[in-house]
């Protein structure tokens, strides 16, 4: 059986003044229903355009697939005519984002907002039938006196209810997938808490997948069941969360891991850092692009990029050195 | 061990700042901002406050406060027990040189058109402090300290990324060797494995020059890791006080209880009992009566909604400002 959502050695590059850039390298993960996956990286890592690309919304003119493909179902989204994008896009597929205040109109009522996202998911609907369902949304995403919020402008609301309207907006479809790009980011910790209760809840009733894109590997252990982390446009490991928390095996997970500062550790004791700057896209080094800042780096780290290799069926890692590392993980280590 | 007789180097004492609202055709004051209300609290030489709290819960301009950024409405701010605002022009002088701050974009903070070496050389200008050639050399010293290569004097803050500007502007905090310098979500924007770079160059500068650092900040854990006591702040009050490490192991108030259970663990394993809060943060211009939590606190009973319980202490290094606290524990 095909997966629902599956992402197979996509390629994406932006045009530049001098050439062509490429941000995405042969990126693989799929998703099945039910399931969350999160995608994690540090800025510039591609984790928002492999979103963009999978949602048909690159920028245009500059940004273009350069290779691979992404299939729905089995059906490859790239070779869908537009008018059959569009229908998917936000039916099948849908998308929220960081920061609701962009995405919502900021002169249109909250109800008007909702009504155009029926109107385009199923035109004809009457106007009562479109204000019930569009209360039962609110209700759904737990926006208390929705009959009142619906008359109001988006920034009336708190950035929480901004958010939960931005869910309610994608849920119209009734999507089978819910691409989340650092939906709670800018949030305060207490109301990025409720989003996330929601978000679980949601997906318990409806079943769809969620694809979360997140900087925040505290965010990831909360909510995701299988992770991709990402560095310079290319997957560097991948694997179910538990994996992937006890025992990472790329260099760069490592890195990050160590990097948190923990409510548990020791306060004003220095951190484990990872050195250097992540690099620019038209600065790439050859080879595995972490090769400057890796403690593991040699010699053949900087020819050909290391493979992404498969422990296990889930757990796949793109480093030479990986079964060294595993190798001294597994010895026993003084206490 | 001598007994101490110098004061604090920073006494705050019932800081509070309003903002006006205004509204109407001719602009009248209509209400206030509660921004910060009665916040209290000493500082010394080398040590780290952390302030946390959620978006308007006052903290930063606790800092701006401070600073004299913004004029208080009331309080008092002691600094090596002088009161600042009686300071004399020479003295003001000097407490600028003294207190330094760095905010979470340096790069709306550094002026976009001058070279870096232009930008670490003017504060040794504006105090009109060493020659031409001592301030050059004094430019490459602070670039190497915050490990940049002296090439950078030469560039334009554009041409580097964000942790890079954030040395830049921390590099600036400590030209003129101050006593105490306010962190105003100093590494906030920052990528993690590039938060931890800067985190421990300012805990090394801090050891370094005796640093006094107030380290504001809405990540828990980030405060945590910086601070050797923390500040919990909610709507404009500080709810809590108390060592860092204690105020994680053993939160008093039920708002720093559901801040610390937020926070999402990158541990998949970790097993937590999550409070989760009802509602949104209430607004500072008509802050509620009494305690201000009681709008979303669990264990709200009446006295809450009447009586505002007022910071005292809870043990030996501890202030909290719940009615309650003792029975929650």
């Amino acid at each position: 059986m095909a997966a629902l959502l599956a992402v197979e050695e996509l390629s994406v590059g932006f045009d530049t003044e001098e050439d062509l850039v490429n941000v995405l390298d042969r990126v693989s993960f799929d998703i099945e229903a039910g399931e969350t996956l999160g995608l994690v990286g540090e800025s510039g890592c591609g984790k928002s355009v492999t979103a963009l690309a999978v949602m048909g919304l690159l920028p245009k003119p500059a940004g273009r697939i350069q290779g691979g493909d992404i299939l729905f179902r089995g059906d490859s989204l790239l070779a869908l005519p537009r008018e059959r994008m569009r229908t998917i896009r936000g039916n099948r597929i849908a998308m929220i984002f960081q920061e609701p205040m962009t995405a919502l109109n900021p002169v249109q009522r909250i109800g008007r907002q909702l009504a155009e996202t029926f109107a385009l998911h199923e035109p004809g609907l009457s106007s009562d039938a479109i204000r019930q369902r569009s209360l039962g949304l609110l209700e759904e995403v737990g926006i208390p006196a929705p009959d009142r919020r619906l008359d109001e402008y988006p920034h009336q609301l708190s950035g929480g209810m901004r958010q939960r309207v931005m869910i309610a907006m994608a849920l119209a479809g009734r999507p089978d997938v819910l691409i989340a790009d650092e939906p709670t980011t800018a949030l305060d910790v207490t109301i990025q808490a409720q989003i996330l209760e929601l978000l679980r809840d949601l997906q318990r009733d409806t079943g769809m997948a969620i694809i979360f894109i997140t900087h925040d590997l505290g965010v990831i252990a909360e909510l995701c069941s299988r992770v991709v982390v990402m560095y310079a446009g290319r997957v560097a490991e991948q694997a179910d969360i538990h994996p992937l928390f006890a025992h990472p095996l790329h260099p760069y997970t490592r890195g990050l891991l160590d990097s948190i500062p923990r409510l548990e550790g020791e306060p004003k004791t220095p951190l484990t850092t990872i050195p250097g700057t992540v690099p620019g896209i038209d600065d790439l080094p050859g080879g595995c692009r972490f090769v400057n800042r890796c403690p593991f780096a040699e010699r053949r780290c900087e020819g050909e990029p290391p493979p992404l290799d498969a422990l296990t069926a889930g757990h796949r890692v793109a480093c030479y050195r990986w079964r060294e590392i595993e190798a001294d993980d597994a010895r026993p280590h003084p206490a | 061990m001598s007994t101490r007789t110098d004061p604090p180097l920073l006494q705050v004492r019932g800081l509070t700042k309003h903002f006006p609202v205004r509204g109407g055709v001719f602009l009248r004051t209509v209400g206030h901002v509660h921004a910060v209300d009665d916040v209290s609290f000493d500082l010394d030489t080398g040590e780290t406050i952390g302030l946390v709290g959620e978006s308007g819960c006052g903290k930063s301009t606790v800092g701006k406060t401070l600073l004299r950024l913004y004029d208080p409405t009331a309080g008092r701010v002691f600094f090596e027990g002088r009161d600042i605002a009686t300071m004399s022009r020479n003295e003001l002088r000097q407490l600028r040189r003294d207190i330094q701050i760095i905010f979470q974009d340096p790069f709306e903070s550094l002026n976009a058109r001058h070279t870096v070496g232009k930008i670490l050389e003017e504060p040794f200008l504006i105090h009109g402090l060493g020659t031409s050639v001592e301030r050059r050399r004094r430019v490459d010293e602070l670039l190497e300290r915050v490990g940049l290569d002296a090439g950078a004097a030469n560039r334009f803050p554009h041409e580097f990324s964000g942790g890079q500007r954030q040395r830049i502007g921390i590099a600036r905090a400590i030209a003129l060797k101050p006593r105490l310098i306010v962190c105003d979500e100093a590494v906030s924007a920052l990528d993690v494995s590039i938060q931890s770079q800067i985190i421990n160059l300012l805990l090394e500068l801090q050891r370094e020059m005796r640093l006094a650092l107030i380290f504001i900040a809405h990540d828990l854990a980030v405060v945590k890791h910086v601070s050797d006591r923390i500040a919990v702040m909610y709507l404009g009050e500080v709810v809590e006080t108390a060592d860092a490490t204690d105020i994680y192991e053993s939160p008093r108030h039920p708002y720093t209880k559901a801040l610390i259970s937020a926070i999402p663990v990158p541990d998949p394993t970790a097993q937590r009992d999550r409070i989760v809060l009802v509602g949104d943060v209430p607004s500072p211009i008509d802050p509620p009566r009494g305690c201000r939590f009681h709008t979303r606190c669990r264990h709200a009973r009446d006295d809450c909604r009447e009586r505002k319980p007022a910071l005292t202490a809870a043990g030996d290094r501890a202030t909290v400002a719940c009615h309650h606290w003792q029975d929650l524990s």
